[in-house]
């Protein structure tokens, strides 16, 4: 097909052609085209379907304000729906394909809906699909939900990378046009640092699409000059491409830049897309405006776009939109159309203006215009054949951004629109078009000056030059009144003025209701082109002002952002960071199982050959401990060093036990409570020296108690001589447990650690390897002779492979976290399932260690009412009856012979392990009074697994109660 | 939204840990029910000025007490909170003799 509709001029090059498809039909263009302006340029201008009434449409627009050209751009995994025709920017092979249609964009059978429309109005929703109530979600949605939405999603997985960035700036420009520039210029040629964002591939915004002239070149001319200078100022950095898409707290912006859209596939390793944070010390919004059409009957039909869109697409892009046309304008901003149009030699039939008393009142043409009915002020109509016809029903400023901090704006009579008010974001100023200031000259000065209030600039700025400076010309019309046909006024979501007025009769009249009531402004565009025209109707109907009626303003983004762009690379394996222990190597060569345990991947066991089930590895890690000598990486447990003449009345107040007396040398299990008397976190801390403790934590709450740690200090108790550093990763920590942990780890440390030098719960430093500085500590998890052992993190892969090398003798294994589960849950200590948050030292059976001779961050309210009921929770052992059951963490524990309804309900199993040391499953739970049903049957139920298990409650310490082994 | 840290200077919001009301540097010193009850839980929800209490996770872990206008979203203050420069301030507990509620 050729390109029938290009005329002269523009800004494309025609030295190259571009060759993409649309509905698999081949056609060309030219760079600098967008989709829109080349396949108008090939006389297509039928390009989609509107949403409800599958109405057939074609470009309203020539911007990012498009409410009906939205098209499927690519295939395959990058198909990439809802996409505005007339923001794509072209290029060679790019494949597009209409939406919203079935079986053809030509012929939709979805179109039915147009001839039901009495059925589709306001509301609808609400009044027919009422009853019965069960055929809601079993077929009126389903159905509702297949004829809505617009294009649909590839269902592959994106094969692009999108990434984030900071950036920071004295100055922010939204928008590149006239105001934009000249704000960049003041503010680039003062010295400041300028960033310049523009959602256009070209700068210079309407410059590009009008015939003005600056000083003595083109509008386009004078713009491309400007950005030239601009670019060679190293403290300016020229963004087009770039949407700013919110105004947010303290100078912070967001912005999209969109680097490989034009592309048919991103520069290898190159991001598609960059989602920034602009941190501003002050901004500029010159977004400038955006016009709005006039609502007729049968307004909608392609061929009828708003007249600054006709013009920008014969000016900028060499395209008539017809070769017949009309313009219908209630202002001077039309004619200009007309002018421009006469003076590209297309053939202008009329231009119907309101303010002579002449209207259009109606179109006819089912898939394009093709003629349009005239109504004169004596009242005769007449048809006019035109195949195209520029609509103007004046310009509203895009205070989009303005509104972000909910800002709202203010009517003004002599360009009726809405402009900005005095109460905008903090440190931004709108400029040009935006600010309501719609001639070139006034554009240039209000951009210029805004760069100079907004920096305090005292020293010479660029001269303004010469440029138009009309006195904007409007007399209202915002609708036709009407026949019987349907006039639109939001084309994306099928809202008429009909819809309108059913909204005032039914007393929706308040801005947010008709919003809400008939979808205005709900689209993807949020009425960019409907808003501020659905409210005047409404202003017309109830007989009121449209200040009177209300406001619309606006939330972010300002045009839609695709969720990959805001996931950024926060995807798949890079969800999140992922901290690897210091074993973590060694255990990727043995292909352990890991397991993520917040942002660590910790070892959960580590396979033999031969091994096919996870149980097979955990048992022989388990047995093998027990037997001999086992080695788990504890790295992850937080550890604080704390130092200071107060650390020993400093850790009194934020344990629940004592720490104070503690000698030199040794550790002792702490206990960590919240101010609300529930036990917040527990581990060992040891005593260095007289004024040097070493803390360690859980792996969940390492962040967590260090802040709250550095709270007390900090907060509560600023005049304690204490200091706080978290070493968590400082110290690469390993367990050493079993009957040959001492023989293994002689082999390692320099120093004496008999039970005489180092007894149980000792604590100190000492050398491994002949001189590598480390600490041991002989603490037991697992409830067997142990230790542990670090040395600082570099050294931790070196210590494990060391250890297992010297120790080779008494067979060590490595054990991971399953393996650790089931000894500590055999000796019967607490861990992630008992430190519930919602339990108590008295749950635990620890109700003891809450010191009352001295005061302790939850001591208060641990002693309240509730939390000390004789009868309440108490942590018991598990096991069932039969050996062989199966017994499941969750379960609820029950009477024999009780229902299995809540009012029975006596507690619920904690933790659950299968004990290759007793031969069963064994778990621990909360029992209510249940240090007193020690040896009592009951049952462990579980309806979700289907379980009703009889269990004995014994003592929750399975294995060497006496703890002679880690005494050994 | 950022915060100016006395220390590090001008931050984003993602470096900070919010707490909460500047109420919880008023730790009771004594055992009864109703102050510790207002202690945790009852807060003003004011529109306009509040205190609250913000860490520096990820920047130098001072504690800091931000005056900001929950209405505009500007921020007045932001002291150090073990500075004394707000006058919060912090209270020490007493420490109970034995037997004493």
């Amino acid at each position: 097909m050729t390109q029938s509709n290009r005329i002269s001029g523009g800004q494309i090059d025609r030295g190259q052609t571009l060759r993409f498809t649309f509905d698999g039909q081949g056609f060309t263009g030219h760079p600098g085209d967008t989709l829109a302006s080349a396949l108008l340029a090939n006389g297509v201008r039928l390009m989609g379907r509107s949403f409800k009434y599958h109405r057939p449409r074609g470009p309203l627009t020539a911007g990012s304000e498009e409410p009906n050209a939205l098209v499927e751009l690519r295939s395959g995994a990058r198909r990439e729906p809802n996409t505005r025709a007339t923001v794509a920017e072209l290029f060679d092979g790019l494949e597009a394909t209409s939406q919203n249609r079935w079986p053809s964009l030509r012929f939709d059978a979805m179109a039915v809906n147009d001839r039901l429309s009495s059925f589709f109005a306001a509301g609808f929703y609400y009044k027919t699909f009422m009853w019965p109530r069960s055929f809601w979600e079993k077929l009126y949605e389903p159905i509702i939900r297949r004829a809505a939405g617009l294009g649909s999603v590839s269902r592959e997985e994106d094969p692009d990378l999108y990434d984030k960035g900071f950036l920071h700036c004295d100055l922010l420009v939204i928008g590149a046009g006239p105001a934009g520039l000249m704000a960049a210029l003041t503010a680039g040629r003062a010295g400041a640092r300028v960033i310049l964002a523009d959602e256009d591939f070209r700068m210079g915004g309407r410059l590009n699409a009008e015939t003005f002239t600056i000083g003595q070149v083109a509008g386009a001319d004078w713009a491309a000059g400007v950005v030239t200078e601009l670019a060679t100022m190293p403290n300016v950095r020229l963004m087009p491409r770039t949407t700013v898409i919110g105004a947010f707290d303290h100078g912070i912006h967001g912005a999209v830049e969109r680097l490989g859209d034009h592309l048919a596939e991103p520069a290898a390793g190159k991001p598609r897309q960059i989602l920034w944070r602009i941190y501003a010390r002050r901004s500029v919004l010159a977004g400038g405006a955006t016009e709005r059409p006039i609502a007729f009957e049968n307004n909608d039909r392609p061929g009828i776009m708003l007249a600054g869109a006709m013009r920008a697409y014969a000016n900028r892009w060499a395209v008539t939109a017809g070769q017949r046309v009309a313009v219908f304008t209630n202002n001077d901003d039309g004619l200009r159309t007309a002018a421009d149009l006469r003076a590209k030699g297309v053939d202008l039939v009329e231009v119907i203006d309101s303010r002579k008393g002449d209207m259009i009142v109606d179109s006819r043409g089912r898939l394009g215009l093709k003629s349009v009915t005239v109504q004169d002020s004596k009242g005769q109509r007449r048809d006019i054949t035109v195949d195209a016809l520029a609509v103007s029903g004046g310009w509203n400023p895009n205070v989009n951004l303005y509104s972000h901090h909910r800002a709202r704006p203010v009517w003004d009579d002599t360009i009726v629109a809405f402009v900005p008010g005095a109460d905008g974001p903090p440190g931004l100023t709108v400029a040009g078009a935006a600010a309501g200031v719609l001639s070139t000259h006034g554009a240039l000065r209000t951009g210029r000056d805004a760069a100079i209030a907004a920096l305090g600039l005292t020293g010479a700025a660029p001269d303004l030059p010469e440029a138009e400076d009309a006195t904007p010309r409007i007399t209202p019309l915002w609708h036709v009144p009407q026949g019987k046909g349907r006039a639109w006024i939001d084309q994306q979501n099928d809202v008429t003025v009909k819809d309108v007025k059913l909204a005032a009769q039914e007393n929706f009249i308040s801005v947010e209701h008709l919003k809400r009531y008939t979808t205005l402004g709900m689209a993807t565009d949020q009425g960019k082109t409907g808003n501020v025209l659905g409210l005047a109707v409404m202003a017309e109907l109830t007989g009121r002002s449209i200040p009177q009626t209300g406001t619309t303003i606006y939330r972010p983004p300002y045009t839609p952002v695709a969720m990959g762009t805001l996931a950024g690379r926060s995807r798949g394996a890079e969800f999140k960071p992922v901290r690897m222990t210091p074993s973590h190597h060694w255990a990727r060569e043995q292909c352990a199982v890991f397991v993520e345990v917040g942002n660590w991947l910790r070892t959960q066991w580590v396979p033999k050959d031969g091994e096919t089930e996870w149980r097979q590895s955990v048992d022989r890690e388990v047995l093998a401990t027990r037997r001999s000598v086992g080695i788990c990486d504890v790295t992850t447990l937080g550890k604080i060093d704390i130092q200071g003449t107060d650390a020993g009345a400093f850790l009194d107040r934020v344990y629940a036990n004592t720490f104070s007396t503690l000698k030199v040398g040794k550790c002792r299990y702490g206990l960590m409570l919240r101010e609300d008397g529930l036990v917040y976190d527990d581990g060992t801390t040891a005593r260095l020296a007289e004024h040097e403790y070493v803390m360690t934590t859980t792996t969940a709450n390492a962040v967590g108690v260090f802040r709250h740690l550095e709270f007390c200090r900090q907060c509560l108790w600023p005049d304690m001589d204490v200091q706080l550093i978290s070493t968590t990763e400082a110290w690469a920590q390993f367990s050493v447990a079993g009957p040959n942990a001492r023989n293994l780890l002689e082999k390692i440390v320099d120093q004496d650690i008999s039970d005489a030098a180092f007894p149980y719960m000792g604590a100190g430093n000492v050398t491994v390897c002949g001189g590598l500085r480390a600490r041991l500590f002989r603490i037991s998890f697992s409830g067997e002779l142990a230790f542990e052992i670090a040395v600082p993190t570099r050294y931790g892969d070196a210590l494990l492979r060391e250890m297992l090398a010297r120790g080779a003798e008494y067979d060590p294994v490595v054990y991971g976290t399953e393996a650790l589960g089931v000894m500590r849950v055999e000796k019967g200590h607490v861990a992630g399932g008992e430190l519930n948050g919602q339990s108590t030292a008295l749950n635990m059976g620890l109700g003891k260690m809450v010191s009352q001779k001295k005061d302790s961050i939850g001591r208060v309210l641990s002693t309240r009412e509730g939390l000390t009921d004789p009868e309440g929770y108490r942590l018991v052992g598990v096991r069932p009856v039969d050996p062989a059951a199966r017994l499941t963490a969750g379960s609820h524990f029950l009477d024999i012979g009780a229902a299995a309804v809540a009012a029975n309900d006596a507690g619920w199993l904690t933790s659950k392990v299968y004990s290759p040391h007793i031969g069963s499953d064994i778990a621990l739970g909360y029992l209510k009074a249940g240090a007193g049903r020690i040896g009592q049957r009951m049952r462990a139920v579980n309806l979700l697994a289907g379980q009703d298990t009889e269990v004995e409650i014994v003592s929750p310490h399975f294995f060497d109660p006496e703890g002679e082994r880690l005494r050994g | 939204m950022r915060l100016t840290c006395p220390l590090c200077g001008p931050r984003d919001r993602r470096e900070f840990y919010y707490y909460g009301a500047a109420d919880y540097l008023n730790r009771p010193a004594g055992g009864d029910p109703a102050e510790w009850d207002a202690y945790l839980h009852l807060r003003d929800n004011p529109a306009g000025q509040t205190r609250d209490l913000w860490y520096h996770e990820t920047g130098c872990a001072q504690w800091l007490l931000v005056t900001r206008d929950t209405v505009t979203h500007s921020i007045s203050d932001v002291a150090l909170v073990a500075a004394g420069g707000a006058s919060g301030g912090g209270i020490a507990a007493k420490v109970k003799p034995e037997g004493s509620a």
